[in-house]
């Protein structure tokens, strides 16, 4: 498939790998956070780790949408759809995250509740077309990339004077999630790891552009490569990290130029600015509150907020105990280090949300790489 | 009962098949209902053994190992490029009896049909199963009919049953794979699921991909007469091959290695999987088998697939290795090594 096998090819595989090996310092040891779970799912599916010298490690980092949603917004989604009454759309990768009292989106479907998989915010407002008597919620979740198009949807609702459609709101925002790992090392617990560098998730990028980055780079000294979701983008990328930290520079630089600028597209940048605005403070899974990290819809568009057209009650949901998705999704443990992992919790059977997206670090480790842990068992 | 009535009177006003719809009375046992198995199935589906009129279908049968299997079926939509849920429903089951390596015999059908579903859509559903048991050569020969209230049902689901006859002396079985045979696979894997997905009333995009829904018995049948030490055959459907090799590497206590470079996959199924995030391997087929037999005869059998029109792209795809933890791996393109696991969770519902 043309702009897709080039950057999946096993040649240019096998001459990023020798470069690598010959470019990293041996008396040290480079610790690469990949934030977004897209590329934490290419580097399983492809086996880059494999290409690696042992000394550059992948930290797996929170970029997963529906992996740092925290259980009460879940509780929340339910709750619509039971008690409100309310037809709820949603992408598939939340219908099995778990929720309070081990339900889930695809439980309380089994249970009679009104619960639909959408592919696109389009699906959800003609869903709300044909079904005038209904209210019709779509479940908004993800970080800059998924934004725009719920923007859009919101003011086509407007447009067409849709007054049975609203969006429950849950995007989030990467730049400042990244500024808080690196803001409070407490966080990343005890005797933990330092991040040498991270790489920066390109689909992000190619909304709010590379620029984002620029202050938390100089601030924190930390490298920033904006990298492609192609398994050769993500080991091109993981070389320019390299380079920069050997020579002690921090600077953002952008291996997926040939889709993401600078400056990002201003098109979406101003729908969003448009219709929503910064959240004073929203609660991360694993990171806790993270003050302006999450987007809300704004006053002018109150009519489609499904936060303000509801009447919602606060759920203290907790997620399950032993569960180490919070201390995963900073980083600080890796899936093994988990009680659940593989033994309770597994796809089928998901504890947690990092175990039920294919972005979520645990499903990438089971799903891709349960040989390993057998060879290291028999080791 | 399906049956036909010979000497019934006919019915006062036909059938209407151009507008008419199915109602509850289609499946209340009385005249409605005999007038739609006369009328509409038996028309279509005629043969002897149906025509006998009675509550079951009697025949004889040849002396040695039979095989028996079920299949219900509940595509969305029901029609698709390159089938329907009519020929589907005839494949899917003649596919399973015959993976046994068996000749196909006979099948039965069984119809659910909710109220309202239009009758033209039936006739054509049931005129599909027609040719496509006349195609295999295994009659149906009996059936039964129910109706249920609107909203109960989505338009027919239909569940068919086959028997089949085994060679003397053909035995073939998962747990009979062993470390060292190879895995071929009779074609391009993924086009019966890209092809359902395509026509999904809320995902409809643009492909030339057809099902490849067809029958498999005179493919098997080259097969097993050319390499009767083909240890198992398999066709995989829902969950695709890499369900299918996991299935077959825990019932043998083996494990498989792929090679992701040999997996024939179109570049218009490997395109819509990029694009709607799923992966070929889990994808669902309706066409194709999957076969494992000891090493010195896979280049034979792969000869003899690749000589049948259903098997010319058929390719060796990895091999059994010794694995106590029964893994399914892959040699990715890239280099890498992955784990090939069961499908978790459901990829793509009502796939058929």
């Amino acid at each position: 498939m043309k702009y897709v096998d080039e950057f999946r090819s096993k040649d240019g595989a096998k001459k990023l790998a020798t470069e690598i090996a010959r470019t990293v310092d041996p008396n040290r040891s480079y610790h690469v956070m990949e934030f977004c779970g897209g590329h934490t799912h290419a580097i399983f599916r492809y086996g880059v780790q494999d290409l690696m010298p042992d000394n550059v490690q992948f930290v797996h980092g929170p970029g997963c949408p529906v992996c740092v949603l925290p259980i009460p917004r879940i509780d929340a989604a339910i709750e619509l759809a039971e008690r409100h009454d309310a037809i709820i759309c949603s992408y598939g990768d939340m219908m099995r995250v778990p929720a309070s009292k081990k339900r889930s989106l695809i439980k309380a479907k089994a249970d009679g509740a009104d619960i639909r998989m959408v592919y696109s915010t389009q699906d959800a407002l003609k869903i709300a077309q044909d079904n005038p008597d209904r209210q019709v919620v779509f479940f908004a979740i993800g970080f800059e990339t998924t934004t725009p198009p719920s923007a859009v949807a919101i003011k086509q609702a407007q447009a067409l004077g849709l007054e049975n459609f609203s969006v429950f709101c849950n995007h989030v925002l990467t730049p400042a999630a990244i500024q808080h790992i690196l803001q409070a090392p407490d966080l990343r617990d005890f005797g933990a790891v330092s991040i040498d560098g991270f790489l920066g998730p390109s689909h992000v990028s190619s909304i709010i552009g590379s620029q984002p980055y620029d202050y938390f780079a100089q601030e924190f000294q930390k490298p920033v490569v904006i990298a492609g979701f192609e398994p050769l983008d993500v080991m091109q990328a993981t070389l320019m990290l390299i380079r920069q930290v050997n020579e002690g520079r921090f600077e953002v630089e952008n291996e997926y130029s040939r889709v993401v600028t600078p400056e990002g597209n201003l098109k979406a940048q101003s729908l969003v600015q448009e219709v929503f605005e910064l959240r004073r403070s929203f609660e991360w899974r694993g990171l806790g509150d993270v003050p302006y990290s999450a987007l809300q819809i704004r006053e002018c568009y109150a009519a489609f907020d499904a936060e303000r057209r509801f009447d919602l009650t606060k759920s203290k949901g907790q997620d399950v105990k032993a569960c180490e998705c919070p201390a995963i999704l900073r980083g600080a443990k890796k899936p093994t280090d988990c009680k659940l992992f593989g033994t309770v919790c597994t796809p089928d059977n998901p504890q947690g949300s990092c175990m039920v997206s294919s972005e979520g670090s645990c499903a990438a480790y089971w799903s891709y790489g349960r040989f390993r842990l057998a060879q290291n068992q028999v080791a | 009962m399906l049956q036909r009535k010979p000497g019934s009177k006919r019915f006062p006003m036909r059938l209407n098949i151009k507008k008419g719809r199915v109602d509850m009375t289609h499946g209340s046992g009385g005249r409605a209902m005999a007038q739609l198995i006369e009328e509409l199935f038996a028309s279509h589906l005629d043969n002897e053994l149906l025509a006998q009129g009675n509550d079951q279908a009697a025949f004889s049968v040849p002396a040695g190992r039979m095989v028996m299997s079920t299949d219900g079926h509940v595509v969305s939509p029901l029609f698709f490029p390159g089938g329907d849920i009519g020929s589907l429903s005839v494949h899917g089951t003649v596919n399973d009896v015959v993976m046994s390596g068996a000749k196909p015999l006979y099948l039965s059908a069984s119809f659910i049909l909710e109220e309202g579903f239009p009758l033209a859509d039936l006739d054509k559903i049931v005129a599909s199963m027609a040719k496509a048991a006349e195609e295999t050569g295994t009659p149906i020969v009996t059936g039964d009919t129910k109706v249920v209230e609107k909203g109960k049902g989505d338009g027919v689901f239909i569940s068919t049953t086959g028997i089949g006859i085994v060679p003397d002396g053909l035995i073939l079985s998962g747990d009979q794979v062993q470390p060292g045979d190879k895995i071929l696979v009779s074609g391009y894997i993924g086009d019966h699921g890209v092809a359902i997905m395509s026509s999904r009333e809320n995902l409809e995009f643009e492909t030339s991909i057809a099902s490849d829904s067809q029958p498999l018995h005179d493919l098997v049948a080259d097969m097993v007469r050319e390499v009767p030490e083909i240890r198992c055959m398999r066709d995989p459907t829902r969950g695709g091959v890499a369900s299918t090799l996991n299935e077959l590497a825990q019932q043998s206590s083996t494990g498989m290695r792929l090679q992701e470079e040999a997996i024939p996959v179109r570049p218009e199924v490997h395109a819509a999987c990029e694009l709607l995030g799923l992966d070929p391997l889990y994808v669902a087929n309706e066409g194709k088998l999957i076969a494992i037999c000891p090493a010195d005869q896979a280049e034979k059998l792969l000869n003899v697939m690749r000589a049948h029109p259903k098997g010319q792209d058929a390719a060796i795809i990895g091999e059994v290795v010794e694995d106590e933890h029964g893994f399914v791996t892959m040699e990715t393109v890239f280099g890498g090594q992955r784990i090939v696991d069961w499908l978790a969770g459901e990829q793509l519902p009502r796939i058929c």
